[in-house]
C-alpha cells in the first residue's frame, strides 16, 4: 500500500442524486453476499483464540484462581489489567459517537457505527474480567444491591460498587445508543433483502420503522439526548474506574492526578484499536470512499493530542513523587523505572509518547503502512500501562518481607488471547450481519442531500437561505 | 442418511426463504402515495400539503431532512421532556435507595464513616441518573412518540416504502383525512413534479379480517418456545447450578465429615474420639448417679436467689416440668390423662427435702420420672429448684410473708 493519489479523494460518492444507491450497495454488501476467503480466515484465528480462552476460563472455574499467577503481594493483575484495557478501548466509540456529534464533526459519520460496536464489544470483553476475578463468578448477582436471605446490602462508598454501576450502565446505554442508530440502516435492508427468513428478521429488529418524517423528528431529538448524556457518563466510567486504584492508600494509585490521565488514556488506546481495526476493514470491504484516509488523519491527531496529554501525567507523577517527599511515594515510582519492572515501563513510555510524536508529519499521518504499525504500538503501550501501575506499585509493598514478582501463568496468557478472541469474533459477526458504517448518516451529510430552500406551510412561494 | 436429511432441510429452508410472503391487501384505501426525486422538490410539497390544510399526511425520507419540520408545519419533539422527568426520577431513586439501604433498612458500620453522606453517593446517583434519562429517551421515542414496534403498518413490504429507504422521498395523505379526495389529491401531487402516485390498501391484518395470533402455527410456536424455556430453566438452575462442581456453593469438598467413613484410621471411622478420661467442660459426670436418694446429703444449691435466676427458672420449668406437673406443681399437667399423675409439689414429703434431694431427683429420674440431665443444664436444674421453692412457698404463704409483701 503506497500513498495512492485515490485515497485522498474525499466523499467521491457525492456527486448525483442517484449515488444514495450506490451507498445502500456498498454498506449493504457484506450482509448481503457470502463471506470472503479472508473473512474465513480472520474468523477462524478469532475464533480458536476464543476456544483457547474459553479453555483457561473452564480451568480458572474448575480449579480457582489458583490457576492464576496472581501472588500475595500483587493480587490484583492480568484480571484487572485486562479489564482496564478492554473498558478503555470502549471509550473511543462512544466519543466519536458522542462527543464529535455535540461538537457538529461530520466526518465521524463514516467510522461512528463501527466505533460504537466496538465499544458495545469491548465492554463486553472487559466485563468479563471483574466478574471471573471474583473467583465465584455464578455469583455475581450479589455485586447488585439486590434483596437477599441475610437482610444485607451492598457497600455504596466503596468504588469498586461505583464500578458496577458504571459499567452497566455506560454498556447498557452504549448499546441503545448503538440499537437506535441501526433502526433505520435495519428498514433499509428489510427492504432490500428478498430472502424471506432475513425479512422477517429484518422486520422484527427494525421494529416496523417507516422513515416516516415524524418519526425522525423525534428520531433526532432522541439521538441528541443521548449523545448529550453520553458524554459525561463516558467520562465518568473512566474516572470510576480509576477510583478504584485512586481511593485505596497504595503509593503509586493514591494520585489526584487518575480520573483525568485514564480518560486520556482511554480515549488514547480506544483510537489505536479503532484504528487498527478499521484500516483492515476498509480494505477488505471496498468502503476507502466512505471510510476515507482523511478519516484516518483526523484520529491521527488525536492520538497525538491524547499521546501527550498521557505522557504529560507519566511525567507529573514523578514530578509530584519527588515534590511531595513523601519517601514511599518516591521508591514506587524510582522503582518503577529503574526497578526489575523497568523494561514494562519503557516499553510503555515509548510507545504511547515517543513513537506517536511521529505524528506530527503529514506524510506519516496519511501514512496506511506507518500508521498501521503506530497504532499497534499504541494497543501494545496502552496495555503496559496498566500492567505498569498495577503490578509495579503491588510488588513493592510497604513491608520489604512480603515483597515478591509477579509472573504470568499459561492460563493468564490464555485468557488474555481469548479476551482478544471474544472481542473480534463478535465484531467479525457485527461486520457480516449488520450494516458497519450508518446508511441513513452518510447520506445525510452527503453533498445535495439537504434542501437548499427552507419553505413553511403557510408561505406561498418558496426562499433561498 | 444424515446428509441426504441435511440436504433435505437445507432444500426446505431454501424453498421456504424464497417464498413471496406478501400479504394480501384489502380493498380499502390507507392513502395515496407521491414520489419525488430531489430534497427540494419534497421539502416544496410538504409545504404545500400542510398549506392545503391536510392533517392526516406525513412526509418519508431515507434520512432526516433539515427544515422539514417546518416545512410540514410541525412543533418541536417533545421526547426530551421526557427524558428530564425520569432523569429526576432517577437521580432521586438513586439516592433514595442509597439511603435507605445504607443507614434505615441495614446500619452497616464501615471505617468509622457516616452512614450515610453525600459525597460518595454521587457516582451512583450519576449513574442512577444516566441509566434512567437514557432508558426514558430511547423507549419514550419508540413507543410513546413514534408508536412502535408496528411491523404491520400499511406501508411496509409497499414498493413505495422500498423506495423512499433507499433514494426517493414521499408523502402520504391518508384517505380518513377530512379534506381527502382522491383527483385534488392526485392532482396536488403532480403540480408538486410527483414523478409517480402509488394507492395504498389497509393490509387485511389490520382491519381484523385476519388475527394472526390464531395462526395455529404461531400458537404452537409460542407453547413450544414456553416449555423448551421451562425445561431449560429447570436443568440450569437445579441440575447444573446446584450439583454440577464448580457451581455445587462448595458442598463437595476433599474432607472427611464426622459421620464419614475413613480408611486412614485403623477403626474406620471419620469421626476422632476423645482421649480416655476426658471431660467436656461443663459436663461433669454426677457423682450419685443410680443411687437411691437417701444417700444424697452433701448438695445445696449454688445460684443466689435473684430475679434472672427465678425467671429462668420459669422458663425450664414451664418447658420441661409443666407437661406433667403443671405450671404450678399440683401434679395435674397437660398430661394427666395419658400419663400416670405425679405427686403434688406441695405435700410435705418434697416440702421437707433438702434441694440436694430435688436435684437428684432431676438428674437421675424417680419411678417413671426419666433422667432429665440430658435436657437440662446444671446451672438450670438449680435454677428450676429456686422457681419450685417459690412455688411452694406461695402456696403455702404465712400472714408474716403478706406484710412483708407490702
Amino acid at each position: 500500500m503506497s500513498f495512492d493519489s485515490t485515497y485522498t479523494r474525499e466523499l467521491p460518492l457525492v456527486e448525483a442524486k442517484k449515488s444514495f444507491k450506490e451507498i445502500d450497495e456498498v454498506i449493504a454488501l457484506p450482509t448481503e453476499t457470502k463471506p470472503t476467503k479472508g473473512w474465513w480466515i480472520a474468523f477462524s484465528i478469532s475464533s480458536t483464540a476464543l476456544l483457547i480462552g474459553a479453555f483457561c476460563l473452564s480451568l480458572t472455574f474448575y480449579y480457582g484462581i489458583g490457576m492464576w499467577g496472581n501472588n500475595n503481594p500483587v493480587g490484583w493483575a492480568f484480571d484487572i489489567i485486562n479489564f482496564v484495557f478492554w473498558i478503555g478501548i470502549g471509550h473511543a466509540g462512544t466519543l466519536i459517537s458522542a462527543i464529535l456529534f455535540l461538537f457538529r464533526q461530520k466526518w465521524r459519520t463514516g467510522i461512528a457505527r463501527f466505533a460504537e460496536a466496538m465499544t458495545i464489544f469491548a465492554v463486553m470483553t472487559a466485563g468479563i474480567f471483574p466478574i471471573i476475578h471474583t473467583g465465584r463468578p455464578w455469583l455475581a448477582g450479589y455485586l447488585l444491591p439486590l434483596p437477599n436471605q441475610n437482610g444485607v446490602w451492598v457497600n455504596f462508598s466503596s468504588p469498586l460498587l461505583w464500578d458496577v454501576f458504571a459499567v452497566s450502565t455506560y454498556f447498557t446505554i452504549s448499546f441503545l445508543f448503538w440499537g437506535i442508530g441501526l433502526i433505520p440502516d435495519l428498514a433499509t435492508l428489510r427492504d432490500r433483502t428478498t430472502s424471506k427468513i432475513k425479512k422477517t428478521i429484518y422486520s422484527v429488529l427494525s421494529l416496523g420503522w417507516t422513515n416516516s418524517n415524524r418519526n425522525w423528528s423525534n428520531y433526532e431529538r432522541a439521538y441528541l439526548i443521548l449523545a448529550g448524556i453520553s458524554t459525561p457518563l463516558v467520562l465518568s466510567v473512566h474516572t470510576i474506574v480509576s477510583f478504584d486504584f485512586a481511593v485505596s492508600v497504595l503509593p503509586g494509585w493514591h494520585t489526584t492526578i487518575f480520573p483525568p490521565y485514564f480518560v486520556a488514556g482511554a480515549i488514547f488506546s480506544g483510537f489505536g484499536m479503532v484504528s487498527t481495526v478499521l484500516i483492515l476493514v476498509r480494505k477488505v470491504f471496498n468502503m476507502e470512499h466512505i471510510i476515507t484516509i482523511g478519516h484516518l488523519e483526523k484520529m491521527n491527531k488525536i492520538l497525538l493530542a491524547t499521546g501527550m496529554m498521557v505522557g504529560y501525567a507519566y511525567g507529573m507523577e514523578f514530578f509530584i513523587a519527588w515534590y511531595s517527599g513523601n519517601t514511599f511515594e518516591q521508591f514506587v515510582f524510582i522503582n518503577r523505572a529503574f526497578g526489575p519492572y523497568a523494561w514494562a515501563y519503557w516499553t510503555m513510555v515509548s510507545c504511547n509518547v515517543i513513537f506517536p510524536q511521529l505524528f506530527w508529519f503529514k506524510k506519516i499521518r496519511r501514512s496506511i503502512p506507518i500508521t498501521m504499525v503506530l497504532v499497534i504500538l499504541v494497543n501494545v503501550g496502552m496495555w503496559f500501562e496498566r500492567f505498569v501501575i498495577i503490578v509495579t506499585s503491588l510488588h513493592r509493598d510497604f513491608l520489604p518481607s512480603s515483597w515478591a514478582m509477579y509472573y504470568p501463568t499459561l492460563v493468564d496468557l490464555g485468557l488474555l488471547l481469548g479476551s482478544f478472541g471474544f472481542f473480534f469474533t463478535f465484531l467479525l459477526l457485527f461486520l457480516k450481519t449488520l450494516t458497519l458504517v450508518s446508511i441513513s448518516e452518510i447520506k445525510a451529510v452527503v453533498e445535495g442531500a439537504q434542501p437548499t430552500i427552507h419553505p413553511h406551510p403557510g408561505g406561498n412561494g418558496q426562499h433561498h437561505d | 442418511m444424515v446428509s441426504i436429511m441435511i440436504k433435505k432441510l437445507i432444500n426446505f429452508v431454501k424453498e421456504y426463504d424464497s417464498k413471496d410472503d406478501r400479504e394480501p391487501r384489502s380493498k380499502k384505501l390507507f392513502g395515496l402515495a407521491a414520489l419525488y426525486n430531489t430534497p427540494n422538490e419534497i421539502i416544496t410539497a410538504a409545504a404545500d400539503v400542510a398549506g392545503k390544510g391536510y392533517e392526516k399526511f406525513d412526509v418519508y425520507t431515507p434520512y432526516p431532512m433539515h427544515g422539514m419540520d417546518d416545512a410540514m408545519g410541525m412543533k418541536s419533539s417533545k421526547v426530551g421532556y421526557v427524558s428530564f422527568a425520569l432523569g429526576l426520577t432517577g437521580m432521586c431513586l438513586a439516592l433514595l435507595m442509597i439511603w435507605w439501604m445504607s443507614s434505615v433498612n441495614y446500619q452497616n458500620i464501615i471505617g468509622g464513616k457516616p452512614f450515610f453522606s453525600l459525597p460518595p453517593a454521587i457516582p451512583i446517583t450519576f449513574e442512577g441518573t444516566v441509566l434512567l434519562t437514557g432508558i426514558a429517551t430511547v423507549f419514550g421515542m419508540l413507543i410513546l412518540f413514534n408508536q412502535l414496534p408496528k411491523i404491520n403498518s400499511p406501508l411496509n413490504d409497499t414498493d413505495f416504502m422500498k423506495r423512499v429507504s433507499s433514494d426517493k422521498f414521499g408523502v402520504v395523505i391518508k384517505a380518513d383525512d377530512e379534506k381527502f379526495s382522491d383527483s385534488e389529491v392526485r392532482k396536488l401531487f403532480l403540480s408538486g413534479g410527483a414523478f409517480e402516485i402509488q394507492e395504498i390498501y389497509y393490509r387485511e391484518t389490520n382491519l381484523g379480517i385476519k388475527t394472526p395470533i390464531f395462526d395455529g402455527k404461531f400458537i404452537s410456536i409460542i407453547f413450544a418456545t414456553a416449555i423448551l424455556t421451562a425445561i431449560i430453566t429447570y436443568i440450569t438452575l437445579n441440575i447444573v447450578l446446584y450439583d454440577v462442581v464448580p457451581f455445587d456453593w462448595m458442598w463437595k469438598q476433599a474432607k472427611i465429615n464426622s459421620q464419614s467413613k475413613s480408611d486412614f484410621f485403623p477403626n474406620k471411622a471419620g469421626m476422632r474420639e476423645p482421649v480416655n478420661g476426658t471431660v467436656a467442660r461443663g459436663f461433669l459426670p454426677y457423682e450419685y448417679k443410680g443411687m437411691p436418694d437417701s444417700s444424697v446429703k452433701l448438695l445445696s444449691n449454688p445460684l443466689a436467689v435473684s430475679r434472672k435466676v427465678l425467671e429462668r427458672g420459669q422458663e425450664r420449668f414451664n418447658i420441661y416440668c409443666s407437661p406433667c406437673h403443671g405450671y404450678f406443681g399440683e401434679g395435674d399437667g397437660r398430661m394427666k390423662d395419658q400419663f400416670p399423675k405425679p405427686p403434688s409439689l406441695h405435700n410435705q414429703k418434697v416440702l421437707n427435702w433438702s434441694d440436694g434431694n430435688i436435684y437428684h431427683v432431676i438428674t437421675n429420674g424417680q419411678n417413671v420420672m426419666p433422667s432429665y440431665a440430658e435436657q437440662v443444664s446444671v446451672d438450670d436444674r438449680w435454677a428450676i429448684i429456686h422457681y419450685i421453692r417459690t412455688l411452694q412457698r406461695s402456696k403455702n404463704a404465712s400472714d408474716e410473708d403478706l406484710t412483708k409483701a407490702k
